[in-house]
C-alpha cells in the first residue's frame, strides 16, 4: 500500500513557494538595489494559488503523486519571475497578465480534477477528442478568425483575446491518439508483413499514421508552424512505438519525418532559412540577413555565454537584448541570468517531472492510462527538447512554448490540464485496490 | 507495456542528457568566445553600469563618471579634454586609449588589487566604483604648453619631466582632439567622430610626444658630447676639436657645412662649439669616437628601449652604422637617427640629475574609492648616461648656450636655464623641425623641457631658437611657479 504523503507534498509546494519569492526579491536587488514593493502581495497571491491547487488536489485525489505539484509550482514561478524581470527592462512582456494566466490555469487544474473523476471516461470520446483536436489546429485557417503573429499563422483572435488553438489540439489529439491506439494495438502489432528486417503494418492500419502525418506537414505549410508539425508527429510515433512494441515504427516514422523534412527543405524558403542558420548560425552573412536571419539565435547565444557557469545574477543581466526573451527565448534569458548551473536545475526539474509522470504510466492499471499518461509525459519532454535544443542550437530552430515558463495563455492553461490529468492518473494508479473481504476472514482467524 | 514505457523514460532522459551537455559546451568550454564576440552588446552596456574611476592631475579632476540615470548610467566627462586628450586618451563605447586604457583595470575596479574591496562591496551591497587615477602632470604647465602650441596655430609636442624621480611633468601633443566626443554611449555618433579624427591629416589622434620619432637635429649634439667626454677623462668643456667650415664627409664628394654657412673659426672648444652649435666640430668628434661608441652613449639615456610609462612609447634610434659619412651626420641628428620628444627630455633630465636617467612615468599614484591609497609611483633608475662630472661638464656648455648662443629665448629672470637648440632638416627644400631642449634650474634641476616644433608648422625657416625655446621657457616658468 502506498502512503498518501500529503504532509511532505505540503512541505515541498512550500519550498517550491519560498525558491520563487526568494528569486522575485532577487530581481529587485540586482534590478533596483531594493526589494520590489509588490513582493507581499506577489507572494501571497503565488502561496494563496498554490495552497488552493493542493486543496482541491488533496480532496479530490488523495493519493496523486506528490511530487508533480511542487514540481511544476516551481518552473511556472520561476517563469513568472523571469518574465517579471524581462518586462523591466521590455515593453513587451508583462507579468501581470502571466500572473492572471498562472491564476486561471490553477482553476483549470481544479476544475478538471473535480469534474474528472475517472479519466477513462477520456476513452470513450477517442474519437470526438480526434475531430475537436483536428478542427483546432485548423481553425487559425479560417478567414477573418486566424491570425498572423510572429510570421507563424497559429493565432485565432476572440474578442480582445487571442488563443492558440494548436495548445489545446496538441491535448485533445493526445487523447485521441490513445483511445485509438489502445483499440488498434493489437492489430498494428502483430499484422502485417515482413519485408527485409522490419516488419510493415498493413496499409489500411497504417492509415493513421498517415493522415497524421499529412496534417503535420500541412500545418507546416499552411500556418508556418514548424515546432507544433514536429511535438504532433513525434508524440504519435512515441505512443505508436510504446503501444504496439515495435521499433519498426520509430524507424517508418523517422522515415517519413526525415522525408518531409527534405521534400519542406527543397519546397519552402522558411524551412531552408532554418536549417542554413543551424548550420552556420555565426556567419555574419546570416546573421545580418533580414529575414529568416541568425540574429535572434545568436543573441541567445550571446547571452547564455555571457551568463557562464553561474549567470549574472537576476535583474543584472541584458534580456531586453534577445528578440522574443519573454516567450520562445525564455530558455536563453534564463540561462543568461541563472549561468549554467540555474539551467542545469531548470533542466533537472523537467526531467522529474517526465520522469514522475512515466511513472504513474508504468504504475496505471489499464492500457488506456498507460498510454496517456506515457504519451502526455513524452510531449512535455519532447517540447522540452524541441524548443530548448533550438535555442541552444543542438537542433534547427522551431517556434515552441517552454512549457510553463514561456509568457501565453493559452499553452499555460493547457499545461496545467496535462499536469490535471497526471495528477487524476496518479491517483487512480496508487489508489489502493479495494480490500477483498476473505482477507478480513484471515484476519479474524488469525485474532482467534 | 512498462517495458516500452521504461525504454521511453530512458529517450527522456538522453534526450535530457543531450540538453544538459549541450548548454555546459554552451556555459563552460564556448562562453568566452561569445562573450568576446564583437556582437555580443553586453560588454558595451556593461561599460556603462558602474561608477568608472576619476583621472586627476595635480589637484585637478580630468576625467570623471557622471550618473545621467536610464540605460546608459554613467557617462564619462572631460574637463579641458584637448588639453589633456592625448595622455587620457577616451573611453568609447567599445574601446579606449590612452590612460583609460592603460590604467582601465584600476578605473573599471577589476584589477586584482581591488579585489578584497570589491568583495567587501558585493558583501555590503555597495554600488561598483572604480579606482582613481592621480597623475604626474602639472595642470598649470600643461596649459601654457598647450597654450603656446595651439595659439602659433603649430604642430608639435612637448615634454616636461622631473629629473630627479622621471615624473612626466608635461605631455602635450598639438592638435588635439576633443574626447568627449567620442565617449557618448551612441556607438556610430562614436564611430562618426573618431573617424573623422582618423582621417584628419593633421593626425590629431597621434601623441606626437611618444608615438612617432623624429630627427632631433642638434639637440642630439648633447648626446654626441656625452659619448665624447666619457670616452677620455682628459678631456673637459675647454678641450679643442678640429672646427672646419667646410668638412668633406670620408669617401664621398659633399661637404658637411654649417647652419646658415657660418664659420666656427677652424677650431674650437667644447663649450664653445654647443654654445654656436657648431656641426663639424661635432661630425669630428663623432668620427674620433667610432659609431659604437656613439651608439652606447645613446642607448645609456634610453635610446633603444621601448619604454611602458604606462603608455607604450616608440622605440628611438640613432639608425645602424652606416658608414663614416653617415656616423658624422648622425652626431649632428641628421642621418637617420630618429627620437621621440619624451626621449630628448629623458637627454636633457640625465644631464641635469648628475648623469642618471630615471624612468619615466605618468601615474602618481592609484586612490580607492575610500580616498585610501593603494599604489604610488615608485621612482626608478633607467641607467647611469654620464658621469657626476661629465654631466656638471655638459650643464655647463648647456648653460653657456642660453646665455650667450642659439637658445637665448629660453632665458627666465633670475633663474639659471641650460639648454640646447635644434633645427632639423627633414628632407631637401622642406622646412625644419624646430627643437629645444632644456632644464632648469641649473644649479638644482627642478624641471627637463623638451618642445618640438613639426616641419613646416612654424614658417619655413623656422629654428629651435626662435620658435622651440620661447615654449620651453613658459612650460619651466609653469613648473617653477607651481
Amino acid at each position: 500500500m502506498t502512503a498518501k504523503r500529503r504532509g511532505a507534498q505540503l512541505v515541498m509546494l512550500s519550498f517550491a513557494v519560498a525558491i520563487v519569492m526568494v528569486a522575485y526579491a532577487n530581481v529587485g536587488l540586482g534590478h533596483d538595489g531594493q526589494v520590489p514593493a509588490g513582493m507581499l502581495g506577489y507572494g501571497l497571491g503565488l502561496a494563496g494559488l498554490m495552497l488552493a491547487a493542493y486543496l482541491v488536489l488533496a480532496k479530490f485525489a488523495p493519493w496523486a503523486d506528490p511530487l508533480i505539484l511542487p514540481l511544476v509550482t516551481l518552473v511556472n514561478g520561476l517563469g513568472l519571475v523571469m518574465i517579471y524581470r524581462i518586462e523591466l527592462d521590455s515593453d513587451l512582456a508583462s507579468a501581470g497578465n502571466q500572473l492572471f494566466w498562472t491564476a486561471l490555469g490553477i482553476v483549470m487544474f481544479s476544475v478538471t480534477l473535480i469534474v474528472l473523476r475517472d479519466h477513462r471516461a477520456l476513452q470513450r470520446m477517442t474519437y470526438t477528442a480526434g475531430f475537436i483536436g483536428l478542427g483546432l489546429l485548423i481553425l487559425p485557417l479560417v478567414p477573418g478568425l486566424g491570425r498572423e503573429i510572429n510570421g507563424a499563422r497559429i493565432w485565432v483572435g476572440v474578442g480582445g483575446f487571442s488563443i492558440q488553438p494548436g495548445e489545446f489540439a496538441k491535448l485533445a489529439l493526445v487523447v485521441f491518439f490513445a483511445g485509438y491506439l489502445v483499440a488498434k494495438r493489437d492489430v498494428l502489432a502483430l499484422a502485417g508483413r515482413r519485408l527485409l528486417f522490419i516488419d510493415l503494418p498493413r496499409a489500411r492500419d497504417l492509415g493513421p499514421v498517415l493522415i497524421t502525418w499529412v496534417v503535420s506537414v500541412g500545418v507546416l505549410v499552411l500556418e508556418k508552424d514548424l515546432g507544433t508539425s514536429l511535438l504532433l508527429f513525434g508524440a504519435f510515433v512515441a505512443m505508436l512505438y510504446i503501444a504496439t512494441q515495435r521499433t519498426s515504427w520509430v524507424l517508418i516514422g523517422l522515415l517519413l519525418f526525415l522525408g518531409g523534412a527534405i521534400v519542406a527543405g527543397q519546397l519552402f524558403s522558411h524551412v531552408g532559412a532554418r536549417f542554413d542558420v543551424y548550420l552556420n548560425p555565426s556567419d555574419p552573412a546570416l546573421y545580418d540577413r533580414e529575414f529568416g536571419g541568425s540574429y535572434q539565435l545568436m543573441q541567445g547565444l550571446f547571452g547564455m555565454g555571457s551568463g557562464g557557469i553561474l549567470g549574472s545574477g537576476l535583474g543584472q543581466g541584458y534580456p531586453q537584448l534577445i528578440p522574443l526573451s519573454f516567450s520562445d527565448f525564455i530558455f536563453a534569458a534564463t540561462g543568461e541570468e541563472l549561468g549554467l548551473t540555474g539551467l542545469m536545475a531548470l533542466l533537472m526539474v523537467y526531467a522529474l517531472i517526465v520522469e514522475r509522470g512515466l511513472r504513474t504510466s508504468t504504475a496505471a492499471r489499464d492500457p488506456f492510462s498507460k498510454l496517456l499518461a506515457g504519451g502526455l509525459s513524452f510531449t512535455l519532454a519532447w517540447q522540452v527538447f524541441i524548443i530548448v535544443g533550438g535555442v541552444t542550437n543542438l537542433i534547427p530552430l522551431t517556434g515552441l512554448v517552454t512549457p510553463f515558463m514561456s509568457q501565453g495563455g493559452s499553452a499555460l492553461l493547457a499545461n496545467w490540464i496535462i499536469i490535471a490529468l497526471l495528477v487524476r492518473m496518479s491517483d487512480a494508479a496508487r489508489r489502493p485496490p479495494p480490500q477483498a473481504i476473505q482477507d478480513e476472514g484471515l484476519t479474524q482467524v488469525f485474532q482467534r | 507495456m512498462n517495458n516500452t514505457v521504461k525504454r521511453m523514460a530512458v529517450a527522456c532522459l538522453l534526450m535530457f542528457g543531450l540538453l544538459m551537455l549541450n548548454i555546459n559546451y554552451l556555459q563552460a568550454v564556448k562562453a568566452d568566445d561569445l562573450r568576446a564576440d564583437n556582437r555580443n552588446q553586453r560588454s558595451f552596456f556593461a561599460r556603462y553600469q558602474y561608477e568608472r574611476g576619476m583621472i586627476t592631475a595635480g589637484g585637478q579632476t580630468l576625467a570623471k563618471s557622471v550618473d545621467a540615470g536610464g540605460t546608459f548610467r554613467f557617462q564619462r566627462k572631460y574637463t579641458d579634454g584637448p588639453v589633456y586628450a592625448p595622455v587620457l586618451g577616451f573611453f568609447a563605447p567599445e574601446s579606449e586609449r590612452g590612460i583609460e586604457s592603460a590604467a582601465n583595470k584600476y578605473l573599471d575596479g577589476t584589477h586584482p588589487d581591488l579585489f578584497v574591496r570589491r568583495t567587501v562591496d558585493l558583501i555590503t551591497n555597495k554600488p561598483p566604483r572604480g579606482a582613481d587615477v592621480d597623475l604626474t602632470l602639472v595642470p598649470k604647465a600643461q596649459e601654457a604648453a598647450y597654450r603656446d602650441l595651439k595659439q602659433s596655430g603649430k604642430r608639435g609636442a612637448v615634454v616636461a619631466l622631473d629629473p630627479k624621480t622621471g615624473a612626466v611633468l608635461t605631455m602635450v601633443s598639438v592638435p588635439s582632439f576633443d574626447p568627449g566626443t567620442m565617449a557618448v554611449p551612441d556607438k556610430a555618433k562614436a564611430a562618426r567622430a573618431y573617424n573623422k579624427l582618423d582621417k584628419d591629416e593633421n593626425e590629431p589622434l597621434i601623441n606626437r610626444a611618444i608615438a612617432k620619432t623624429y630627427a632631433p637635429g642638434s639637440t642630439f649634439k648633447v648626446v654626441t658630447s656625452a659619448g665624447y667626454l666619457m670616452d677620455d677623462d682628459s678631456r673637459d668643456v675647454n678641450s679643442t676639436v678640429n672646427a672646419p667650415d667646410a668638412l668633406l664627409l670620408p669617401g664621398t664628394n659633399t661637404y658637411l657645412r654649417n647652419y646658415h654657412g657660418e664659420s666656427c673659426g677652424g677650431r674650437a672648444s667644447l663649450l664653445d662649439a654647443l654654445t654656436i652649435s657648431c656641426n663639424t666640430a661635432f661630425a669630428e668628434m663623432a668620427l674620433d669616437m667610432g659609431y659604437d661608441k656613439l651608439e652606447q652613449q645613446a642607448a645609456k639615456f634610453g635610446v633603444g628601449q621601448t619604454l611602458a610609462i604606462p603608455l607604450s612609447v616608440a622605440r628611438s634610434d640613432i639608425g645602424a652604422d652606416e658608414g663614416k659619412a653617415a656616423l658624422a651626420k648622425t652626431a649632428i641628428g641628421q642621418q637617420s637617427n630618429q627620437m621621440t620628444p619624451l626621449q630628448m627630455a629623458m637627454v636633457a633630465a640625465g644631464v641635469a640629475n648628475d648623469g642618471k636617467v630615471m624612468k619615466p612615468y605618468l601615474i602618481n599614484k592609484i586612490v580607492g574609492p575610500d580616498n585610501d591609497e593603494i599604489d604610488a609611483a615608485r621612482p626608478e633608475e633607467l641607467d647611469e648616461a654620464v658621469s657626476p662630472e661629465v654631466a656638471s661638464e655638459l650643464r655647463q656648455m648647456m648653460i653657456s648656450v642660453v646665455q650667450n648662443g642659439t637658445g637665448t629665448a629660453a632665458q627666465i629672470p633670475n633663474v639659471t636655464v641650460a639648454g640646447k637648440t635644434g633645427t632639423a632638416e627633414t628632407a631637401p627644400g622642406a622646412p625644419s623641425h624646430a627643437w629645444f631642449i632644456s632644464f632648469a634650474p641649473a644649479e638644482d634641476p627642478k624641471v627637463a623641457v623638451a618642445v618640438f616644433v613639426e616641419s613646416g608648422s612654424a614658417g619655413n625657416d623656422a629654428t629651435g631658437g626662435a620658435v622651440a625655446a620661447p615654449i620651453a621657457r613658459d612650460v619651466m616658468q609653469a613648473v617653477l611657479d607651481r
